[in-house]
């Protein structure tokens, strides 16, 4: 590759360098957490329960749609594989970035997939595509400021418990749709961005309308990756390099 | 323990399987097909889409307008200025919409 003589990002700078990163991410995510943490209270969870899932799942959306249906006290092996379900897009994440981060050890490996989210996962792949190569300091730098945040956020929230006052006012509902909106124009240099945006979109919609939430994650984003799969390689820009064009 | 508390360590293991699984079940593969890699170019969009459309459905002309109006600083702007546009519009179209 031409790109390697660029370094990659080394010592305490570089840990601030991904922090600075996610201060975007904190902001947007750092409500839910809070909100997060008064839901779980209010749905049956100690304050305990509610940092532990914020610590041990680190999820947004899934932990949302676990207390929602504890609150409804559905069968603890269904809240368990919804979990899993509205999680399942990480498997293609991983898939993604593994090869810009295996030339870890295992242990980092197995540290850094536990903090594997969305924007974590946008992070280090616009990270690898710049033509670094992807910096554990740099990369613990980004997931644990929002870890941090996360967690801290999650028990505020759990202690405020029903004081926080009511959210629509302020936009907080809304925050995280924008934010992945901007994740998702970030990748619009990509091959097949448009038609696969489109489908993705349509497919998801439809599946939030018949099958149901949260579903329509995986199936929407399948519906998409099954298009740039079935589409000839050329038009997909495979073997042109297509992440240096301009 | 409580049922709760194995509830979350269970989510907590399914989840972290999702995110080191794929990695795990892909790294085996020594070549990658064209196919597939043009399958995992395609993942980042995809997903994320999926995380916008169906709010956007079900939102309404404050979230519209937000949306369409960060979309287009997207285009020019980082992300940064795309997302504190989108959050003045949303606060300020709601107090007008409702």
């Amino acid at each position: 590759m031409s790109t390697e003589a660029i370094p990659a990002r080394s010592g305490s700078s570089a840990f601030w360098q991904g922090a600075r990163l996610s201060i975007p991410v904190v902001v947007a995510s750092g409500p839910f957490a809070a909100l997060f943490g008064a839901i779980a209270v209010d749905n049956g969870f100690s304050v305990f329960e509610a940092f532990l899932m914020s610590a041990s799942v680190f999820g947004g959306a899934s932990q949302m749609v676990g207390i929602e249906l504890f609150g409804h006290h559905v069968a603890p092996w269904l809240i368990v594989l919804s979990i899993f379900a509205v999680n399942f897009r990480h498997v293609l994440y991983s898939a993604a970035i593994g090869r810009s981060l295996s030339h870890w050890s295992a242990p980092k490996q197995a540290i850094a997939y536990f903090l594997l989210t969305d924007p974590q996962y946008a992070f280090a792949e616009s990270e690898a595509q710049s033509g670094r190569k992807v910096s554990f300091v740099w990369y613990m730098g980004a997931a644990l400021t929002v870890y941090f945040f996360w967690n801290v956020l999650t028990l505020a929230g759990a202690i405020a418990g029903t004081f926080i006052p009511d959210t629509s006012a302020l936009g907080i509902d809304f925050l995280l749709p924008i934010y992945f909106l901007g994740l998702v124009m970030d990748f619009r240099k990509r091959p097949l961005w448009l038609p696969i945006v489109i489908v993705s979109g349509i497919a998801s919609i439809i599946a939030y309308k018949t099958v149901g939430s949260p579903w329509h994650v995986s199936l929407g984003a399948l519906a998409g990756v099954a298009l740039a799969v079935i589409l000839p390689p050329s038009r997909s820009g495979i073997g042109v390099d297509p992440e240096h064009m301009p | 323990m409580s049922t709760t508390f194995w509830i979350i360590i269970a989510g907590a293991i399914a989840t972290y399987l999702t995110r080191v699984g794929g990695h795990l079940v892909l790294s085996r593969f020594e070549t990658i097909h064209p196919r597939v890699e043009a399958g995992l170019n395609a993942v980042p969009a995809a997903v994320l889409t999926t995380l916008v459309a169906p709010a956007a459905l079900g939102a309404g002309p404050a979230e519209w307008a937000a949306l369409i109006i960060s979309g287009l600083v997207a285009l020019r702007g980082g992300l940064m200025a795309m997302f504190l546009t989108g959050a003045v519009v949303l606060i300020l179209a709601r107090q007008f919409v409702s």
